[in-house]
């Protein structure tokens, strides 16, 4: 009886390994190693891959992680030049370092040989933050600034208005009165978690708008400043006295935990919050968001410039068909295929003009479509900042030390907010460390 | 740490084959040792060659988001990696860390044990019961705390005392501390349950029979018998504990600030978030000679004390 048990087992194990030997050989053998950030819309196009693998005959291998652990994998992947990845997803932090290290590869003749891959269609402000000597090194697929989501419910109750271009005094202000112990309601949502894209992207706008820099154009350490002293004291003490609980430790997805759950008021963050605000299966206020742009003190706007695109590594050995992928992923007709599929809320939004055209999008995301285009639109340098600063970024400093930089002073800003140190010396430890980044900038100048 | 009782043991088997010859012992005993040698070239390209990588890469100043930044700078990583106050915290945080949570967990299991011991209706329920957080994988005993234990909206130890207290912000390494007590309480529970059963019935009976109370029973019987399950206990858990780096990267991020940063998470954000490779290596080489110091001292140190006063070989 045991015999013939083994022998059948083998036979079907056989059988499974001839028709895998068989598939991969119909498909022209050809498979892309694809490293992906695992955000939802990302998700979304993980799952329509299929068509594309269908039609190619290329075979998608995604390696998904969450941000932090798909920027160190990919950074070190690229930087190394370890042909792992054939497809990366990187952001407007990275592309034009990169292309400027030349891990690279140029976009450009790609883009030029593919007809109806409409270039000028990406809007403008991100296809910038991706280029590098006018050529684009990385592709959108999707963008985002940053604005304000406020419940008009509640503002109503309270009889209050919120102006179409607030200031952060009346924020605070607004923060202060609708701010609610007995029902759980917190004034404003703002992130403190510790890491260079959580907690200091909202607060170096912050710090932008209140006329602060991280270094002034020679390249000096500015973090001492009166203004950042009072950007710094503005944003600590407004959410420990009307953010939410628990403040030190809440990034994007734990404020929008409590916003979507009905438990703040305000909330200032990226401009993608709406589409999960105003999804039905993971948000009870649906419907009572009202969008405002980034609140100001001495800038013209103050939103933030994201964009997270897909890049090819110089060492990537199937250019060709790591093109195809791209161009699939990035064109126009990705975003009817979403939005024909999973709904038009789920399109990734921010990175082409024609997104904006469509009729089922624009009626689908009425509240929020056009604050986030213009937001997007405002977002550049000279909207956003008081000064000239020697870098590029608005909510980040595009080099390369930032990343490490820009985590240690979070963590100073978090052990503010969690009332561990006063900003003071918060704000003086930060100095120092931004101090060492600045000389050996000023050094090679 | 081996090295220290190796050469008596091999002495001693020496004195007492002194008649087996020379030559044919040599061929023999490498004949036994051949089917070990996949085992030890595993272990060599493992652990070893990484290791002297490491050191190669400690000399160096060597940032990966800086192209063409590589050259050696021989020791003034090490200097760097001294003069950083950061690292110090770190270390602090990390001795705080193995220290209390190894001491903690090993009290907290002794008196589990003890009670174990007994005999009781259910007690191999509330045995399975009491192993159970040791077999829960570390990312997700860590997750629980901090979403159904620590949260300060959700949490169920704001549930329970009131008040909306932020734990992991207020109180980091100790509610860290609290979560890996949780984690390893099970192993010190079992390591010392097993020393307890191993006691004989009769000496326990001969006491009680000399008029000892239980307390002195276990003063001086029991604890001396345990003693060498002790040492294993503390040993092991040191080892693990030291290397704690889930509950950290998921409860606080070593935060807020640096309050909670250990020396595998400083380590990980240098090498991963700063990718300061030379620097990051350089930690690592202090890491492990401090802990082979630290290991070989506290091995010393105890089995002297406890071979004196428990006086149990």
């Amino acid at each position: 009886m045991r015999k013939p048990l083994t022998l059948l087992l083998v036979a079907v194990l056989l059988g499974v390994a001839g028709c895998a030997g068989a598939g991969a050989v119909g498909a022209g053998g050809r498979t892309l190693v694809v490293a992906i950030v695992a955000n939802p819309q990302m998700q979304d196009a993980i799952e329509l891959s299929d068509e594309f693998e269908r039609d190619t005959g290329i075979t998608l291998r995604f390696v998904t992680l969450p941000e932090n652990q798909a920027r160190a994998k990919i950074t070190a992947s690229v930087a190394t030049e370890g042909d792992e990845f054939d497809v990366v997803m990187i952001s407007n932090f990275e592309a034009p370092q990169w292309a400027q290290n030349g891990w690279l590869e140029n976009l450009e003749p790609y883009i030029e040989a593919s007809d109806g891959y409409d270039e000028d269609d990406f809007i403008p402000s991100i296809r910038s933050s991706l280029s590098y000597r006018d050529s684009l090194y990385a592709v959108p697929f999707y963008g985002e600034s940053s604005f304000l989501a406020y419940r008009k419910d509640l503002f109503e109750q309270a009889g209050l208005t919120m102006p179409a271009n607030p200031t952060w005094q009346q924020i605070a202000d607004f923060a202060a009165k609708l701010d609610d112990d007995e029902q759980d309601i917190a004034g404003i949502c703002l992130r403190g978690k510790p890491g260079w894209g959580e907690s200091l992207a909202p607060f170096t706008t912050v710090a932008n708008t209140f006329g602060a820099s991280w270094f002034d154009e020679n390249w000096n350490a500015r973090l001492n400043t009166p203004e950042f002293k009072k950007a710094t004291q503005f944003y600590v003490d407004l959410v420990r006295e009307h953010g939410e609980v628990g403040a030190s430790s809440a990034g994007f997805s734990e404020c929008g935990t409590r916003y979507g759950q009905g438990q703040a008021a305000m909330w200032y963050d990226a401009t993608v919050m709406a589409g999960t605000n105003e999804d039905k299966s993971s948000s009870k206020i649906v419907g009572k968001s009202g969008y405002v742009a980034a609140p100001v003190e001495k800038t013209k706007s103050s939103g933030w410039l994201y964009t997270w695109s897909l890049a090819m590594p110089k060492v990537a050995s199937d250019k060709q068909g790591a093109w195809e992928f791209m161009k699939w992923m990035t064109d126009k007709q990705f975003v009817k295929s979403v939005g024909e599929k999973f709904g038009w809320n789920r399109v990734p939004p921010g990175c082409r003009e024609s997104t904006y055209d469509i009729p089922e999008y624009t009626r689908a995301a009425k509240a929020y479509a056009q604050p986030t285009l213009d937001a997007i639109n405002e977002a550049t340098q000279e909207n956003a900042m008081a000064g000239k600063v020697p870098y590029p970024g608005i909510q980040f400093v595009g080099i390369p030390e930032f990343q490490d930089l820009g985590t240690r002073v979070s963590q100073q800003l978090s052990a503010a907010i969690a009332g561990q140190i006063t900003v003071d010396e918060a704000l003086a430890q930060s100095q120092e460390y931004a101090d060492t980044v600045g000389q050996a900038y000023r050094e090679t100048r | 740490m081996t090295s220290s009782v190796l050469p008596s043991n091999v002495a001693a088997r020496e004195e007492t084959t002194p008649a087996r010859k020379q030559a044919p012992a040599r061929s023999t005993t490498w004949r036994r040792r051949l089917p070990l040698l996949p085992a030890l070239i595993f272990t060599i390209v493992v652990t070893q060659i990484p290791f002297v990588l490491t050191v190669v890469y400690s000399f160096q100043s060597w940032n990966l988001v800086r192209p063409g930044s590589r050259h050696f700078v021989w020791l003034q990583n090490y200097v760097d990696v001294f003069v950083d106050s950061q690292f110090r915290t770190a270390l602090l945080n990390t001795v705080l860390l193995t220290v209390f949570s190894v001491l903690l967990s090993m009290l907290i299991g002794l008196a589990l044990a003890l009670l174990l011991d007994r005999k009781m209706i259910g007690r191999g329920v509330v045995r399975t019961l009491l192993i159970t957080p040791f077999l829960i994988l570390p990312a997700a005993g860590a997750l629980l705390w901090k979403t159904t234990m620590f949260d300060p909206t959700y949490g169920l130890l704001n549930f329970v005392f009131g008040g909306n207290t932020d734990w992991l912000a207020e109180w980091p390494l100790t509610s860290v501390i609290a979560q890996i007590v949780w984690q390893w309480t099970p192993f010190m529970m079992l390591l010392i349950l097993a020393g307890l059963q191993s006691q004989s019935k009769e000496v326990l009976e001969a006491a009680q029979v000399d008029g000892a109370n239980r307390w002195r029973t276990f003063a001086s019987i029991t604890l001396p018998q345990l003693s060498r399950y002790l040492q294993l206990a503390t040993l092991l858990g040191a080892i693990y504990i030291v290397n704690s780096f889930d509950s950290i990267f998921l409860m606080t991020q070593g935060g807020p600030g640096t309050a909670s940063t250990n020396l595998p998470f400083y380590i990980y954000q240098r090498a991963f978030q700063g990718f300061d490779i030379g620097q990051s290596s350089a930690m690592g080489v202090i890491v492990v000679i401090l802990t082979m110091i630290v290991a070989t001292f506290a091995l010393r140190l105890m089995f002297r004390t406890f071979s004196v006063t428990g006086g149990v070989k």
